[in-house]
């Protein structure tokens, strides 16, 4: 091994193994097809590594509802700015989510005015804030699937050990399936997922049954690396073109069918299912994860009573329909001529992992 | 050193006894030379040549100190290095320190210490300075700016405009890109990473020295620091009105870097060094610039990374190890961690 390898990545970006993928592709892929990327780290996967190049062009990639900062809701900034507002409050987030609009205002522009907002790399940071804060109340806006759910159900969990009473969760944190049944349910044109990697880790298997054998959509669990995800075209491609639709796993060394039990526990204890709303989705019934009775003293909602503004949506945004694979950023008009990585109009041009803010860096 | 005290107070830079005491017991007993001794309003110095290279440069590096250097190397090579891929050679510098009241005076002196080294290594003089103290909390310890003059030969003066730059060229790196943006990130002790990690904190100045007397074929020197190597090629393609292209396979790597990248999901490529350097050269001095700088200690890990191309003017290509192509584009706001 040289200096620099590494292994279990290396071997998945070598050039000779994705051409032969490719190659096999091309030949036995006859339908014209759209398959959706449900996760935004396969859409950047995508881009990052130019794999657009090795497809035939009658396999169309669309991206989906899985960039966790993408689908949280104007509501979501709304509420986050309005406990922001209650005194001796420190506001905890990942990065990406400060710049996401609300209906008025942003996080940043919130911080500029005197918010006091820190952005954390882990929950848990959050936690040693609120501990080395102890006059002030630290919560945390918690955002993301079944990825990062379980850290904070596991942080909730600490908080309650530790006795540490001004710590918070203002809960966004969402579920798939709910999601991926709406997409499968209303949308006839996605002939297959390319199902999400970390989010399957947690999960397992089952949670995509539906969509093959009710909706008839194929189904392939899909690793991040340029041959994990040639191979699920691969085995979506054969799935699609013989008519048998089922559940297949191609990142075997990480996702397990049961998933990750120890997780699973956690966010059974710690949260319970509520209809939650998604930018672009709407309200999707069951698919939000808010802080259980049993741990109702961490909740930043029942703590915090607040009333939001009403929700104006941004004129001639199309982050809804690109979200839902119906457009692609190009199609909407306000991209990269208003809406640009420097003044994001939708949530999609902000995050890293958002569908528009790919398009616009990778120039795809 | 006793006469100073233990910390910065507000008197030091109150003009009176203790600002003297702090000029001539730390400043100028390590940066000695004739011009800064007059302690004058301004240097006076013996210029030869026609063209001058002048520059400036701020340091707020957090934390002062972190593995490979600290606040006060960097800030002379800093300096000394946008001096070089000018294609100057470094003569003189100022030094304008802002301290924060309460700042350890034996903090400042390890500061000094290695400025004082770095510039005596690089054969410049630090002719000129000033010195503020603010109080507690209005600075973040300390704040360095640094200016310099180099002299700069007739034959190199085109170097730093690029106008030279033509299809065909190649593109050579000194060594892995964003040693230095990890390492701080590394001090900062966000992600609790251990490794023996290093800032490439370093003059540049003996390397692009040997590089511009081996070759007349230089057509564009650049230091890759914020925004790294991606910036610089974005600048290029765009300043030179050509298309760039980068060879993901050929890009030189640190593997602590490697591995830090990845599981961050940050790109190498837009990550800040402060010992990298750009080389365009005219295709067939290549390999000759290639190997004299393999011989000398900040180029060993050479590479050439990429060419200058007629095709796709004003926007870099690259072209990925999975054998994709994708655009390189320039870094719009930070580079984040994925969360997911």
């Amino acid at each position: 091994m040289k200096a620099g390898d590494f292994p279990f990545v290396d071997e998945y970006r070598d050039e000779k193994s994705v051409k032969k993928i490719a190659r096999q592709i091309k030949d036995i892929s006859k339908k014209r097809i759209n398959l959706m990327e449900v996760c935004g780290g396969h859409t950047m996967a995508i881009h990052k590594n130019g794999l657009q190049d090795f497809l035939p062009e009658n396999i169309t990639l669309l991206s989906g509802p899985g960039c966790p900062v993408c689908v949280s809701s104007q509501r979501f900034v709304d509420h986050a700015i309005a406990i922001g507002r209650f005194p001796e409050i420190i506001l905890t987030t990942y990065g990406d989510l400060i710049r996401v609009p609300g209906s008025v205002s942003s996080l940043e522009k919130e911080k500029g005015k005197g918010i006091e907002i820190r952005i954390v790399y882990s929950v848990l940071e959050a936690l040693e804030i609120a501990k080395a804060n102890k006059k002030k109340k630290v919560v945390f806006l918690g955002i993301g699937f079944e990825t990062t759910a379980p850290a904070s159900a596991a942080t909730i969990i600490q908080a309650e050990m530790q006795k540490i009473h001004n710590f918070f969760l203002l809960s966004a944190h969402k579920v798939m399936p709910p999601a991926l049944e709406t997409l499968a349910k209303e949308d006839t044109q996605i002939d297959g997922f390319i199902a999400p990697g970390h989010v399957s880790a947690i999960t397992g298997y089952g949670i995509y049954r539906k969509l093959s054998d009710v909706y008839g959509k194929a189904v392939v669990i899909s690793g991040f690396e340029p041959l994990d995800i040639l191979q699920s075209v691969l085995m979506l491609v054969k799935q699609i073109e013989s008519k048998l639709f089922k559940v297949e796993n191609e990142y075997t060394r990480v996702v397990r069918p049961e998933g990750n039990l120890k997780a699973q526990t956690l966010l059974n204890r710690v949260f319970t299912p509520e209809n939650a709303e998604w930018r672009g989705l709407g309200w999707v019934p069951e698919s939000g994860l808010s802080v259980s009775d049993e741990f109702s003293a961490f909740d930043a909602t029942r703590h915090f009573l607040v009333s939001l503004p009403k929700q104006e949506y941004p004129k001639g945004c199309s982050c809804g329909e690109i979200l839902t694979g119906k457009k692609k950023p190009s199609d909407c008009k306000l991209f990269s001529v208003v809406c640009t990585p420097i003044n994001p109009i939708g949530a999609c041009m902000v995050s890293s992992e958002g569908t528009c803010s790919i398009f616009y860096n990778y120039k795809a | 050193m006793k006469k100073l005290g233990q910390q910065i107070s507000i008197h030091h830079g109150n003009g009176g006894v203790q600002t003297k005491a702090l000029i001539e017991d730390l400043f100028i007993h390590f940066f000695e030379n004739e011009f800064l001794e007059n302690q004058s309003d301004s240097a006076v110095l013996p210029v030869t040549g026609k063209n001058i290279a002048f520059t400036t440069d701020s340091f707020v590096v957090d934390p002062i100190f972190f593995p490979g250097g600290n606040i006060g190397s960097l800030a002379i090579c800093g300096t000394l290095n946008d001096l070089a891929v000018s294609g100057s050679n470094p003569l003189y510098l100022s030094v304008g320190f802002i301290i924060e009241e309460g700042f350890k005076i034996s903090y400042l002196e390890r500061i000094v210490r290695s400025m004082a080294k770095e510039a005596n290594q690089a054969g410049v003089k630090i002719v000129t300075g000033d010195t503020k103290v603010v109080n507690s909390g209005k600075c973040d310890k300390v704040f360095i700016n640094t200016s310099g003059i180099g002299l700069i030969e007739e034959k190199h003066v085109s170097i730093s405009s690029g106008i030279r730059v033509k299809p065909g060229d190649k593109i050579l790196l000194n060594g892995p890109p964003g040693e230095h943006g990890m390492a701080i990130m590394q001090a900062r002790g966000i992600f609790n990473f251990k490794s023996n990690l290093k800032s490439d904190c370093v003059s540049l100045f003996p390397l692009i020295n040997e590089i511009l007397k081996v070759s007349d074929g230089i057509s564009f020197l650049r230091d890759a620091t914020r925004g790294g190597v991606a910036t610089v090629v974005n600048e290029i393609a765009r300043k030179c009105k050509v298309g760039v292209e980068i060879d993901e396979t050929c890009l030189p790597v640190n593997p602590d870097v490697r591995v830090m990248c990845e599981i961050l999901g940050f790109d190498q490529l837009y990550i800040a060094n402060e010992g990298k350097v750009i080389v365009v050269v005219d295709a067939s001095d290549a390999y000759h610039v290639l190997n004299s700088m393999r011989k000398i200690k900040t180029g060993r890990t050479t590479e050439i990374i990429g060419e200058i191309s007629s095709d796709h003017k004003g926007k870099v290509v690259l072209r990925t190890k999975s054998g994709g192509k994708r655009i390189l584009d320039e870094l719009i706001g930070d580079q984040l961690p994925r969360i997911c």
